[in-house]
């Protein structure tokens, strides 16, 4: 990777205000209401069925917009052909185009756009260094790597120097260790060039390790839009807390620490790693199983009538049968309540003084 | 022990090529050879049996006016078809793969000519064509106040007739296999294109004519196969005439072996025939290989 492109780009702010797709009578979409920051990496996390895809084709101009209005750099876009909203996509599936080579495949979009022949070549020489496709360019997408085969797509989308550019999926084709690769050298790529990024992925370590902004949707809805940080320390709803950490946080019903005011409305979250052992400790877990993972071990029991799991030290010697005492940082307690789903951070305190009473 | 269990095996494998082989055998090889030796013997008469004769058929057959004049006749008669149909197929295919209502109807309508036997089309357009009240001529007629017209029936336009039918009956038939080969090319691509900010005919021409390639020379070959083919209809419409004016090569052939029974006459024109068609097949595939992108 070279440092050939002089001129970073200047990205663009993508607006996405009560935007809806509907689908017979399934809301694909559900008036969902984005802020895009220009220059800045936002990737879109669900499982999927969520919206996101589709989300990502209405911004791309390739699915209709039921409702709600879409804005690139203040212009509205929503109902504009892609052609005319100034952008790059590079599809999961790649969609390089197979009867053609490598270079052509790049140069598509400059050739449709009639840019001049000199031109065309520079750029061509450019982005084939920044991505090291050089020696690749007679061949066909067919007889390339499932790695060289997203460098290709990668070519084709930043060759175009878009303002913005989309990526649905763009790792999941790859095996663990090119994806980690991939990972490093998109978010590089993005950072370099200065465009803006809208990346879809059900994948929550892409979404943390890679975005400046993370929109968390679920149902056709957004669960919580936020910092990778402030999503993994403090999740807006139940969902976002068990989407975001590997093992998902424990909630738990408050009846685990007695007789409290708002037990029945309340529903508390610990993750497995903010709980150690302490005998004062005000969780009392019995445990089941014990699983080694070599630098600690996770240890499964059960609070209550729910399942807890916890990572403790691999010096650590927990067997299943035992009851272990467990506490942990009044600051890395969650609360939700329960009816409403929401985040209620002004219990937390309460909470504490009960159990320390 | 070893070598029973091998024989047996062998046994089994012969066993089960036999039934194929017995009708491969018995209705192209052994006739194609037969064809190729009896166009060097004279054909056998009465009493007289066939005698070698050599290349003298062949002779006959170069200085056969009407043998070159049929060969003219299906040259223009596949200039006339293939293109034709070939590109309405496409366009057909376009058509039906789009999202429209009635789709699966269309669908059906386009392939009717192909189900129907050629026979009984053969018919139909016999009433289309009928000079004062056919179809055409109603048309015509009632539109532009042109007299009636014997479109089969003169030697300038008989050809041209039976070309419109089988265009008729093949378009349809094509179309299935580029519906077929448009429905496996990816909508990403088309997607990514789109993105580029390629229009509609320059995504056709660019991804989705080179993508169609290799069932363009699948129907192509087809298509000049059914060309020296396909000749049901002669029959029926014009038979042959007027003037040997829409008489084709294959109709020729059957014209000389089974109405004036010159059966060797009719197995040199056979060979003529087939050693055009092999040509034909190589060329295109020679031709095309470069061209045609396969997966």
């Amino acid at each position: 990777m070279t440092d050939q492109l002089s001129v970073p780009l200047a990205g663009k702010a993508i607006q996405l205000t009560a935007v809806s797709k509907i689908w017979g009578d399934t809301r694909a979409v559900d008036q969902i209401s984005v802020e895009v920051p220009e220059g800045s990496f936002t990737a879109l996390l669900g499982p999927s069925g969520c919206g996101k895809s589709t989300t990502l084709r209405m911004i791309a101009g390739l699915e209709t917009v039921n409702g709600g209005s879409i804005e690139i750099d203040g212009r509205n876009v929503t109902t504009k052909p892609s052609a005319q909203r100034d952008l790059s996509m590079v599809f999961q599936s790649y969609a390089l185009f197979p009867h053609l080579s490598v270079a052509e495949n790049i140069l598509f979009g400059l050739k449709v756009r009639r840019v001049a022949r000199v031109e065309r070549l520079e750029r061509l020489k450019r982005v084939t260094g920044l991505l090291g496709l050089a020696e690749l360019l007679d061949r066909k997408p067919s007889q390339l790597s499932g790695g060289q085969q997203q460098r290709v797509a990668l070519g084709r989308a930043i060759i175009g120097e878009k303002p913005v550019c989309l990526m649905d999926e763009p790792l999941s084709n790859l095996d663990a260790k090119l994806r980690h690769e991939m990972r490093l050298e998109i978010r590089a790529l993005q950072q370099k060039l200065g465009f803006t990024m809208v990346y879809v992925t059900h994948d929550q370590v892409e979404a943390i390790t890679m975005a400046d902004q993370v929109v968390l949707m679920n149902g056709g809805k957004i669960e919580q839009a936020a910092a990778p940080r402030e999503l993994y320390e403090r999740p807006a709803s139940p969902f976002a807390a068990r989407f975001i950490g590997t093992p998902p946080m424990n909630l738990f019903s408050a009846h685990a620490f007695g007789a409290l005011g708002q037990a029945e409305t309340l529903q508390l979250g610990l993750r497995p790693e903010n709980a150690f052992l302490d005998d004062k400790g005000s969780i009392l877990l019995d445990v089941r199983a014990v699983e080694y993972l070599g630098a600690d071990v996770l240890v499964d029991g059960v609070l209550g009538d729910a399942a807890f799991q916890v990572r403790l030290p691999s010096t650590n010697s927990t067997r299943p049968g035992e009851t272990i005492r467990l506490g942990f940082n009044l600051e890395n307690l969650h609360v939700f309540d329960r009816t409403s789903g929401k985040r209620r951070d002004d219990l937390t305190h309460e909470i504490g003084v009960h159990l320390h009473s | 022990m070893r070598s029973l269990k091998i024989k047996r095996d062998w046994v089994h494998g012969w066993l089960l090529l036999l039934p194929a082989m017995v009708f491969l055998f018995a209705f192209t090889h052994i006739p194609a050879i037969m064809t190729f030796i009896n166009s060097f013997y004279s054909t056998p008469r009465g009493r007289r049996s066939a005698k070698f004769i050599g290349l003298d058929n062949y002779e006959r057959m170069m200085s056969d006016p009407v043998f070159w004049k049929v060969l003219w006749n299906n040259l223009w008669f596949a200039i006339g078809t293939i293109p034709v149909s070939i590109a309405l197929a496409i366009v057909m295919a376009l058509w039906v793969n789009e999202r429209l209502a009635g789709r699966g109807f269309v669908r059906m309508a386009y392939f009717t000519p192909t189900v129907l036997p050629l026979i009984a089309v053969a018919n139909i357009w016999l009433f289309f064509y009928t000079p004062g009240f056919g179809l055409f001529d109603q048309i015509t007629g009632s539109l532009f106040g042109w007299s009636a017209s014997n479109y089969l029936g003169d030697p300038a336009t008989a050809l041209n007739a039976i070309i419109i039918v089988t265009v008729w009956k093949e378009a349809g038939f094509f179309m299935i296999f580029y519906l077929a080969a448009l429905q496996a090319i990816p909508v990403s691509l088309k997607e990514a294109a789109q993105i580029e900010g390629a229009g509609r005919w320059t995504i056709f021409w660019r991804i989705t004519f080179p993508l169609l390639m290799p069932t363009t020379l699948f129907v192509c070959i087809n298509a000049v196969i059914n060309s020296f083919r396909l000749v049901d209809h002669i029959f029926i419409l014009t038979d042959g005439g007027p003037d040997n004016a829409s008489a084709l090569l294959l109709f020729y052939i059957f014209e000389v072996a089974f109405r004036f029974w010159e059966t060797a006459y009719g197995a040199t024109l056979t060979v003529a025939l087939l050693a055009l068609l092999s040509l034909l097949a190589i060329g295109q595939f020679f031709l095309f290989d470069r061209k045609v992108h396969y997966k």
